[in-house]
């Protein structure tokens, strides 16, 4: 039998603390609801489990000034959902993270954790890429900042260096004529893995597009910045020769595998009919078309 | 016994085992646990073919916390060249399936297996044994099995004179084929291809045993059939049936999977080698592997057919898969795809074809979908080539009133016209359907029926009066489907008390006299008839306890209501004796009260059944979804409506899975790739509409309650119904299962 330590720090210099003198053998908690099911499945081993629910920093919201948000990396969904004002600045960020797992696992399961588990099918981290989420992380040796689209290596591989812990998320503030959301391929209606997920942002003035990002996920060893899907948009009036246009960048874009979720071509077609889709409600909620 | 008299058959009682389930108290097998229990894990192969040269345990044994090691040296041995059969299962199968023995056959096939005082130490002990493997080339597709020079599983099996992974053919004639598509105005042939399926309960096989110092064994596990379990645990092991009792768990989900056993005699003779109780669980991944699941099938129907639409011949060709061991549900195909229709000249054919996957197991009508998969389409495509409505294209050909079919039977009362006039007449068949209801979106209707034997076999049941008056009764099969529910109905209204006061156990094999699997849709037609012959049994004692304490003859004492009275005005005046008055009285009047039956029940007459199903597909994704589904079957009588209807509901959801979204997928390496509900895509509930079933009650004549057993027929039709509305949405014709989103995309685009 192997002994398991769990640490409940309450600051994140502990928390911080405690992870690095683990050497590596430690795993951080949030939700739990990828670790515990890797220990199950006898992927990880950890010595110790160290629980980060306990920082204030890491399970709070706070609303700027200026209208941008930090979300703290063990927020669960379903507290996301209860903010009074999140949900109507970020609808797409919010509908991704409400996405993972079941109601039950929502109580649970965190933006943060959903990154640090390193999926390219994460359904938050395209949203994320689209929002131009910033990623907070410390670590022994302080605090840096990454852009999200930034922080996975790989499948299951993160650039987080030893030692270092996700904070949370900082979202930019809101301009007037903007709109997010997510969409998915799942085979099922629900408790199912993207085949793809696309991730939109979009500001609109007068019908313009003056900012656009995109982000793409289950297509390539990591949740791509699809840079030239929203450089097809912006200036456009979301015309169908430019949705095409970034429908074609996402194609483009695809690096998938076949496996037993999906095959290389289902997915590289299925970017680009989401782009379109996603596209039309992003717009909506922007107050445009 | 009319309907319309009845106060508790046909009335949605509540349900005996709800309340423990929904508040989570049900005792399910991996429930239990016993003062001293160790645990036992099993190694599992990692190759998917391979003959096993040596195995050696030492490391493991001597691993600190290891209690016992065993292999198939410690199960009785059966010779390959004689088979021993209990029902349809061998046991030199059985044995081998359980823990390899001369080989390993498929990627998770059990090869030897450990106790240990937890199970993290018996899994690491597992991790010590080494086993020296002669790895062989391995064959997981029929295709790849029956080609020439196909890696052989079995040197004992022989097709057409030679070495073949072709274990057996089944063959089912009616008159001339080639002469019957000689007579033919349209013939239309057409190849199709299923993926094997999973059973899909929730439950994973478990199961605690302790064998005592005195060689005496006690099972508490679920399954199908505690007798089963008893019979194949004493052939594996050698220890006679009377010292072994099963004592049955309520039971979270089998659909005939559970008609076998996996782990019982494994912790059996590891119980009787440390002096231990052993407690065994299955993990997901492990049930997916190595349980179950149904074949996957290739198969070509060709039928012809008179210009009217008379159907004059029909010919199904159908390989099916075995998995690693003989057995698959060959008879299923081959005896139930025509048997709905009256057709003069068939040929049916069935091959077994053993590969490097799972030994399959049961999965409700095993096999029949598969061959309704393919009949049922060619017939659609036959009525679109004739231009003739296809439920009227059915209707012109039904089986009727002694037809005889091609598997051998000679029908008595047919009630499959019944099923399609119900369809036919049904508001869903005319509701309009818009076929393009907005951009990307197509809609379509499709109807497919189908068959099942049903069954009746052996079953036992105790009906005792309690000392306060009330009642028990007990009967030998676990129940998967409310067969509790329906036979508490049966005896109160047999009895004619209230419904409350009937409690319905299932025996251990030790409490209660022998009774076959809960299987075939036989539980509720069989249970019923022990329980009404017990019933009308007590009701005679009852009638004679309360004319001894009238002191007149019992013939002049009649029961109803729940009460003795006297039968006429010639009987005497006498105030009426109730049950918990004659109980009172029972051990002054000559003792206990009640009676018991053991029987081996006749009279199963096969069920039928017709649907109909819209679909939307979205055409950019390729994506599938059931709309509204309709469900018409004949059950003879519903005992319990509810549990019908569920039935119903159940075999539809499942078929919508296989036509769907289900599917066993390997990798290169001969490795099961999707062993979790993640991968292996069940629908869940957002994925399915509320399915209406029509619950035809034309009563079984055979039947004291009419009843002809519902379990089975509602999966036969799904997969052909779907097909043919997805066919009525895009104008594409579909020949293999599952329909997913990349295989509906590319036909699409094909």
């Amino acid at each position: 039998m192997t002994d398991i330590r769990f640490l409940t720090p309450h600051t994140l210099d502990e928390a911080i603390g405690a992870f690095a003198a683990a050497q590596g053998s430690a795993r951080i908690l949030a939700g739990g609801t990828d670790l515990l099911v890797q220990m199950r499945n006898g992927v990880v081993r950890p010595g110790a489990i160290i629980d980060i629910k306990g920082i204030a920093e890491l399970t709070g919201i706070t609303e700027a000034a200026d209208g941008g948000f930090f979300v703290g990396a063990a927020v669960s969904g379903a507290a996301l959902a209860e903010h009074r004002h999140f949900g109507k600045a970020w609808p797409g960020v919010l509908e991704a993270i409400n996405l993972i797992g079941s109601t039950q696992v929502q109580g649970r399961a965190s933006a943060g954790g959903n990154l640090c588990n390193g999926s390219p099918a994460g359904d938050s981290v395209p949203a994320m890429v689209a929002a131009g989420a910033i990623v907070i992380i410390q670590g022994p040796n302080g605090r840096r900042q990454l852009p999200v689209e930034a922080f996975p290596a790989g499948p299951g591989r993160t650039n987080l260096t030893p030692g270092e812990i996700v904070v949370g998320f900082t979202l930019p503030p809101r301009p007037a004529g903007s709109g997010d959301a997510y969409l998915r391929m799942i085979p099922r209606t629900e408790m199912d893995i993207a085949v793809v997920g696309v991730g939109v942002s979009l500001t609109l003035a007068n019908g313009v597009v003056t900012a656009a990002r995109v982000g793409l996920g289950a297509v390539a060893p990591t949740v791509l910045l699809v840079a030239d899907a929203g450089a097809a948009l912006i200036g456009s009036t979301l015309d169908a020769a430019s949705v095409e246009a970034a429908a074609a960048a996402c194609r483009a874009a695809c690096k998938p595998i076949d496996d037993k979720r999906g095959t290389i071509v289902y997915r590289t077609k299925v970017a680009g009919v989401l782009l379109r889709r996603t596209v039309a409600i992003a717009a909506e909620r922007a107050g445009g078309k | 016994m009319d309907a319309i008299d009845n106060k508790w058959i046909g009335s949605r009682t509540i349900r005996p085992d709800g309340a423990d389930k929904v508040t989570g108290r049900a005792g399910y097998s991996a429930d239990n646990a016993m003062p001293g229990m160790i645990w036992a894990r099993i190694l599992r192969s990692p190759h998917p073919h391979a003959n096993i040269r040596s195995i050696n345990t030492a490391k493991a044994a001597a691993l600190p916390g290891v209690k016992a090691v065993i292999t198939a040296a410690d199960l009785v041995e059966f010779p390959l060249d004689k088979p021993v059969m209990l029902g349809i299962q061998d046991m030199r199968w059985m044995s081998r399936n359980i823990l390899a023995r001369e080989k390993v056959l498929f990627h998770g096939h059990p090869v030897a297996a450990v106790a240990a005082i937890s199970e993290e130490i018996a899994d690491a002990a597992c991790r010590l044994i080494e086993v020296e493997y002669e790895v062989l080339p391995h064959a997981i597709e029929i295709e790849d099995a029956i080609a020439p020079g196909a890696p052989i599983l079995h040197d004992f099996i022989r097709h057409e004179g030679a070495s073949s992974n072709i274990a057996s053919t089944m063959v089912n004639k009616l008159g001339d084929i080639e002469a019957g598509f000689a007579a033919a105005d349209i013939i239309i042939e057409r190849s199709f291809t299923t993926r094997p399926v999973h059973q899909g309960y929730l439950e994973p096989q478990a199961c605690t045993v302790s064998c005592t110092a005195d060689g005496k064994v006690t099972i508490w596990s679920s399954s199908q059939g505690q007798f089963m379990v008893r019979a194949m645990t004493s052939l594996l092991t050698g220890i006679p049936q009377s010292s072994i009792r099963a004592i049955p768990a309520e039971i979270g989900g089998g659909f005939g999977a559970k008609t076998i056993v996996y782990l019982e005699p494994i912790a059996v003779v590891l119980s009787r080698k440390t002096g231990r109780p052993v407690k065994m669980v299955m993990n997901r991944d492990e049930v997916f592997r190595a349980t179950g699941p149904t074949s996957g099938s290739m198969s070509t129907v060709k039928i012809g057919a008179k210009k009217d639409g008379t159907i004059v011949a029909a010919q199904g060709t159908f390989y099916i898969q075995a998995g690693c061991l003989p057995g698959g549900p060959v008879r299923g195909p081959v005896g139930c795809s025509f048997a709905p229709y009256e057709i003069a000249n068939v040929l049916s054919v069935g091959y077994d074809v053993v590969s490097n996957r799972s030994k399959v197991a049961a999965y409700r009508a095993p096999g029949a979908p598969l061959g309704a998969y393919a009949a049922e389409s060619v017939i659609d495509e036959l009525a679109e080539a004739l231009k003739i409505d296809p439920l009227e294209l059915r209707l012109k050909n039904t089986a009727r009133k002694g037809t005889k079919a091609a598997y051998g039977a000679t029908f008595g009362d047919v009630t499959f016209k019944e099923t399609i006039e119900a369809i036919k007449h049904h508001p869903h068949y005319s509701a309009p359907l818009d076929h393009a209801p907005a951009e990307g979106v197509r809609r379509g209707r499709g109807v497919a029926s189908g068959f099942w034997y049903n069954a009746g076999g052996e079953s036992s049941a105790q009906l005792n009066i309690t000392e306060d008056g009330n009642v028990t009764v007990t009967t030998g099969h676990p129940d998967v489907g409310g067969s509790r529910a329906s036979i508490a109905n049966v005896a109160a209204e047999l009895l004619g008390i209230d419904h409350s006061r009937v409690s319905v156990l299932i025996g251990d094999t030790a409490s209660i006299g022998f009774s076959n699997l809960t299987g075939g849709s036989r539980v509720t037609f069989a249970s019923a008839i022990v329980v009404t012959q017990s019933a009308e049994k007590v009701i005679t004692q009852l009638r004679e306890r309360a004319a001894k304490i009238w002191k007149i003859d019992p013939e002049a004492v009649a029961w109803a209501n729940g009460e003795a009275f006297p039968a006429g005005a010639n009987a005497g005046q006498f105030p009426p004796l109730s049950l918990k008055e004659l109980a009172a009285k029972a051990n002054e009047m000559g003792g206990p009260i009640g009676a018991g039956t053991q029987l081996t029940t006749t009279g199963a007459d096969p069920g039928f059944a017709t649907h109909v199903v819209d679909v939307e597909v979205d055409i950019e994704l390729g994506i599938v979804r059931v709309l509204r589904y309709t469900a018409a079957q004949d059950v003879g009588r519903a005992l319990h409506p509810s549990y019908v209807e569920g039935q119903i509901q159940g075999g539809v959801v499942q078929g919508i899975g296989w036509a769907l979204s289900e599917e066993y997928l390997y990798d290169k390496q001969g490795r099961l790739d999707n062993a979790s509900f993640l991968d292996y895509r069940m629908p869940v509930c957002s994925d399915v509409p509320m399915i209406e079933p029509v619950v035809l009650e034309l009563p079984n004549p055979k039947h004291p309650q009419g009843v002809r057993g519902a379990g089975e027929a509602p999966l036969v039709p799904p997969l052909a119904a779907i097909s043919n509305a997805i066919y009525d949405a895009l104008g594409k014709r579909f020949y293999s299962l599952p329909m997913s989103p990349p295989k509906v995309l590319a036909v699409l685009e094909g």
